[in-house]
């Protein structure tokens, strides 16, 4: 019986619905549904874990993010430049900084923060402090390669009108190139910001009081005290509620950029002009 | 009358092995219109990039208005204050508004006032004709509109020369005459030029002076009714007539 393309079109399709409708059915069936339920939805542990992890949790997860990303943004800029810098030194600093703490996990470096740096360096900081140096350090690598990379995207003419106008090479830099730059990095800045929020879980390492926890560690204490998983459960739903609209803002940056470039075709094909 | 603004002598420019500029020596005159012709790859665009040293010459010297700017202790940021500069690209800051292109850098090279800036910005606007447009973004302008922003912006600066490298060459065709408008009125207020372009109308029209670069060096120059109307050189004549008459139907002479 020979059927025609659609058809078989239509039938495998078919059969990957009823596919998936049987596998659906099975675990319903075989799933010991009450097990599941005690440890993952138990209303009372659940009911227990609030305010605290919405007043404490959750903010301490964003105020951390916000200081190591605010941090990492700055020192980020910095390595940037040093890159591009016309000093090869600096272009060496920078490329080894990258490098390294791109290359080491970012576990490794907050066990360092927080237990090398305090006895080496015979410093002692508060959990504000060493958070946002440990996620910036760690996030500054990352975000100086996005910067760099929105830099050099920049057309060459913008430097060029720039300096025509009596610009030095730095006012240009300030006053033309950057802000175009971050307009170009934004939907992959936002990115970055996600990553480091769930980096920040990472602190936990560096040793912190019950006031300081974040949503991941208030989770797993939470959860060594009711023995269930649901604290666990709660803990990741906040997380996506930071994350989500995040992403949906990168997304929608992204789209609005992508339609500025086709307004903007003449000055986007000034790349290459050169007679 | 006859002051010198630019002056060039013996300027070489290499990229790599490659030489562009084969030793030019140029004189602009306070007033004068100099437009420079030839075909793509003779070395224009670079010649007028060395003026204002986007380009650093290879060789010879480059003075503006007295201040040798291949003096390698020169203030390049000072002396580039007084020459405007008006790229094919237009190259506005897209991220600003018509008003601050025009204001950015009166601000922040020349400190200007705010006010001082503004009011200088509005009456350059009005003079290329887009006094309504001070609050629209470079990408809601069409590209004519861009580039007499662009010009608009480099008068801005009070500058004593102003360099077009070939400024109407990314303009649809109907866009291109609200330019070279402006540019003609700016040469009969006076202004000196030197003007990179494939625009023959108006080189015949608008110049004092035409410059046929071939091969990195300046072949033949003069009144506009002489080396377009009348070339002396085979070079400008092969030139004119593949420009004048792009199909090789005509006689193979130059009209008019």
């Amino acid at each position: 019986m020979a059927m025609s393309k659609r058809k078989r079109a239509q039938a495998v399709r078919g059969g990957q619905y009823a596919l998936l409708v049987v596998v659906a059915v099975v675990l319903a069936v075989v799933a010991d549904w009450q097990n599941i339920g005690r440890a993952f939805f138990n209303l009372d542990v659940a009911r227990a874990q609030f305010p605290e992890i919405i007043s404490t949790a959750l903010v301490n997860t964003v105020t951390y993010t916000v200081l190591g990303f605010g941090f990492g943004l700055v020192l980020g800029l910095i390595l940037a430049l040093m890159r591009m810098s016309s000093v090869p030194p600096y272009r060496w600093l920078a490329s080894i900084y990258i490098e390294f703490f791109r290359g080491v996990p970012a576990l490794l470096v907050f066990i360092a923060f927080g237990f090398g740096v305090p006895i080496a360096f015979q410093v002692r900081f508060d959990i504000y402090s060493t958070v946002m140096l440990a996620l910036g350090l760690v996030g500054a690598a990352y975000m100086a390669e996005t910067i760099r990379a929105g830099i050099q995207a920049v057309p060459k003419g913008q430097v060029e009108a720039a300096r025509s106008l009596g610009m030095s090479q730095a006012r240009a830099m300030v006053t033309v190139v950057i802000p175009q730059a971050f307009r170009i990095i934004l939907p992959p800045l936002t990115n970055e910001l996600i990553l480091l929020t769930k980096d920040s879980s990472l602190i936990y390492l560096l040793g912190l009081a019950t006031s300081e926890y974040e949503l991941a560690k208030f989770g797993r204490a939470a959860l060594n005290e009711h023995q269930s998983m649901t604290p666990i459960l709660i803990a990741g739903l906040c997380y996506l509620i930071i994350t989500i609209p995040l992403s949906f803002l990168s997304r929608w940056l992204e789209r609005r950029t992508a339609g500025g470039k086709k307004v903007s075709a003449p000055e986007a094909t000034g790349l290459e002009v050169k007679a | 009358m006859s002051e010198t603004v630019v002056e060039i002598i013996g300027l070489q420019k290499a990229f790599g092995p490659l030489h562009v500029l084969r030793g030019i020596d140029l004189e602009v005159r306070r007033g004068e219109v100099v437009c420079v012709i030839g075909p793509s790859g003779s070395g224009k665009s670079t010649l007028l990039r060395c003026v204002n040293l986007l380009e650093q010459p290879t060789g010879g010297r480059v003075a503006v208005g007295g201040v040798e700017l291949t003096d390698p202790d020169v203030d390049i940021d000072a002396a580039r204050r007084r020459i405007g500069m008006v790229f094919q690209q237009f190259n506005l800051f897209s991220h600003l508004t018509v008003l601050d292109n025009l204001t950015i850098a009166q601000r922040k090279v020349l400190r200007r006032g705010k006010a001082e800036a503004e009011e200088v910005a509005r009456r350059n606007l009005a003079r290329v004709g887009l006094a309504e447009k001070a609050d629209a973004m470079p990408a809601q302008l069409s590209g004519g509109q861009q580039q007499r922003v662009a010009i608009a912006r480099s008068l801005a600066m009070d500058p004593e020369l102003m360099l077009f490298d070939e400024p109407t060459s990314a303009l649809d065709p109907e866009l291109v005459g609200d330019v070279l408008g402006v540019m003609r009125t700016l040469a009969e207020a006076g202004m000196t030029m030197l003007v990179v372009t494939h625009e023959m109308q108006f080189a015949r029209e608008v110049a004092d002076r035409v410059l046929f670069m071939d091969g990195g060096v300046v072949v033949e120059q003069g009144p506009p009714e002489r080396v377009i109307a009348a070339p002396q050189h085979e070079r400008t004549r092969a030139f004119l007539s593949r420009v004048l008459d792009p199909t090789h139907q005509g006689p193979n002479v130059p009209a008019t």
